[in-house]
């Protein structure tokens, strides 16, 4: 691989740090897949888009687009998740019926036009790093994706809401008896996961462009990286994130119509010595 | 875990044997009359409604009988299509080669899924499921020169002889017949019991010394031809197949049609299958927005009725009773 494709796999990676990790936030503590993941990405991609085009600033539309998919998130939560609580397959299958619903509502509210975040002026055009003329947008992903990872580490190390999160990985109901409000850390984290799948959408949308099955093939990448880096663990989600990343790179680059068949292969060898995932935990 | 399948094991299974015979007998007869009484269209409806019924009979295999809901059968179902309107437009294969192909593919694809889920349980086989399934819609969409990509292909499938609405709806009906027999005497089986009690308990099972890794992966491959032959007879009931057939959305329904007529009762796979497409042609008439309606229907659903639609009316139905 030469390294244009490198930082190639390296930026993707970072996009999907974003995005999965608010997956498997959700999935680790509230053991809710949440399989409208996908089309909160590409619903979060529109309303930056349009705040973005709107208002011209790029900064506006990411707080627009967070602000907008975590409220989303609080009525996802609040309004139906609760009916249905303590019950995984039935909450899977609940979000999976909201992704149906948020996607088609994209499909009438944008259409189906594929749209293309514009990118801030300062971030357009390209720089040299090694060796290579590079987007700087792309370097600029790969920035916020270390950002996240570092906040997110200091979030959950440093913080008392961190140390209730991890507390509420390893056991909720214990967490709960000794007096602490666990639905409330609950809904911070749903609507936490929301927000980063929202700013994923904004700056996937930037240079993957959006368009109505972007939704899918966001939540297959998200699955595979939680697969492979099991729930509910950062470190997983980073290591996921850059091997999901290269490889889908690597197959772009060798078999570009089977580029998807590519982040198969490991995963299912991965699922053959560890169900778990690499950092996954049985419970 | 597993809690969608809950407490709707069938409860009467013990006792039907006897007095199945004549009820299938009459309600295959009712159904074969249809065709009289009918237009065609609804006749096409009716045959979907059969070939649908198969595929969510095949989800129920595992979802009721072994505890373990698939999200990827549509795929299954969907390469079944692909191999059958390939062999028959591409290869210039006659329609009973390609069919048996279709099957076998099918059969193939569900195998390789299921070496590998069924190590896995719950919430985890469901996510591996669905995302082995989007690997197979991914390929289809993206492998051009053999797929079609976006626009699909199309093929005349469907044998001369069964070219008339009637004709071929009697043909699917023979097929779902001989299916459903063929499926409920799987899960009757020694085969189909040791199933039900990896669903109940996998490691009471483990430790009786089944191999339980081993009877779900027949369990599943099992499953697999049988929307194999599904996804066959849907290749010449619709003569076309494009990316949608192997999305998401297809297992999605599935799915749903299923837990609609109720999970682990089997037959009621047929009774959800023609609410659901009932309900699509009504939704259709007023609106383009049936992803949506199947959404609102699944959350709906569950939310107020998991155990099905059967199970719900079986529920308020002891109600009155009382």
């Amino acid at each position: 691989m030469s390294s244009f494709q490198l930082l190639n796999g390296l930026t993707f990676a970072a996009l999907l740090f974003v995005v999965a990790s608010g997956f498997t936030l959700i999935f680790g503590l509230l053991r809710i897949v949440n399989l409208a993941h996908g089309a909160l990405y590409l619903f979060g991609g529109y309303v930056g888009y349009t705040i973005a085009t709107q208002s011209g600033s790029f900064v506006l539309g990411g707080i627009g687009s967070m602000a907008a998919i975590a409220a989303i998130g609080f009525v996802l939560d609040q309004g139906l998740l609760r009916f249905v609580r303590g019950n995984e397959l039935r909450q899977v299958l609940l979000t999976l019926g909201v992704a149906f619903v948020l996607k088609d509502l994209a499909l009438v509210i944008w259409g189906g036009d594929s749209f293309t975040v514009p990118i801030p002026p300062m971030l357009r055009g390209g720089m040299r790093v090694f060796g290579v003329f590079y987007p700087t947008y792309r370097l600029f992903v790969l920035l916020t994706g270390l950002v996240v990872f570092a906040a997110l580490w200091l979030l959950l190390n440093h913080t008392r809401l961190g140390a209730l999160i991890r507390a509420g990985v390893d056991d909720a109901e214990m967490v709960e008896a000794s007096g602490v409000n666990i639905r409330r850390v609950f809904l911070v984290t749903f609507l936490l996961g929301s927000a980063l799948a929202g700013l994923g959408g904004l700056m996937g949308g930037a240079f993957l462009s959006l368009y109505p099955s972007a939704d899918a093939e966001i939540l297959v990448f998200s699955l595979a990286v939680v697969i492979i880096g099991g729930r509910g663990s950062l470190i997983g989600v980073g290591v996921g994130s850059l091997l999901v990343g290269f490889l889908n790179t690597l197959g772009q680059v060798m078999f570009p119509e089977l580029a998807y068949f590519v982040i198969f292969g490991p995963m299912a060898v991965l699922l053959a010595f560890r169900p778990l995932g690499l950092f996954g935990r049985a419970t | 875990m597993t809690a969608v399948q809950g407490k709707s094991a069938p409860p009467r299974s013990a006792g039907m044997a006897r007095g199945a015979a004549p009820i299938a007998a009459i309600v295959v007869a009712a159904a074969a009359a249809l065709p009289l009484v009918l237009s065609s269209y609804q006749v096409g409806l009716a045959t979907e409604v059969l070939i649908f019924g198969i595929l969510a009979m095949s989800i129920d295999i595992l979802g009721g009988f072994a505890g373990r809901t698939s999200l990827g059968h549509g795929a299954i179902f969907g390469v079944s299509t692909y191999v059958v309107v390939y062999a028959t437009a591409q290869a210039g294969l006659p329609p009973a080669a390609a069919f048996a192909f279709g099957v076998l593919a099918a059969t193939l694809i569900a195998a390789i899924f299921a070496l590998l889920a069924v190590r896995t349980s719950g919430v985890y086989f469901l996510l591996l499921t669905l995302a082995l399934g989007m690997i197979v819609w991914g390929i289809c969409l993206r492998w051009t020169q053999v797929t079609g990509g976006e626009n699909g292909m199309r093929g005349d499938v469907r044998p001369a002889l069964l070219l008339t609405h009637s004709g071929f709806y009697w043909a699917v009906l023979a097929a779902a017949t001989i299916v459903s027999y063929a499926m409920w005497r799987f899960v009757r089986s020694p085969f189909g019991l040791t199933l039900r009690g990896i669903r109940d308990s996998e490691s009471r099972m483990r430790s009786l010394g089944y191999n339980v890794p081993l009877h779900l992966f027949i369990g599943f491959t099992v499953s697999g031809f049988f929307a194999g032959i599904a996804g066959a007879l849907y290749a010449m009931f619709n003569n076309f197949v494009s990316p949608s057939t192997v999305a998401l959305a297809q297992s999605v329904e599935g799915v749903l049609m299923m837990i609609a007529g109720g999970v682990g009762t089997l037959f009621g796979a047929f009774v959800g299958a023609a609410a659901i497409i009932a309900l699509e042609n009504l939704v259709s008439a007023y609106t383009e927005r049936w992803q949506m309606v199947l959404g609102i229907t699944f959350i709906l659903i569950m939310v107020f009725a998991p155990e099905g639609m059967i199970g719900k009316l079986r529920v308020i139905l002891a109600h009155k009773m009382r």
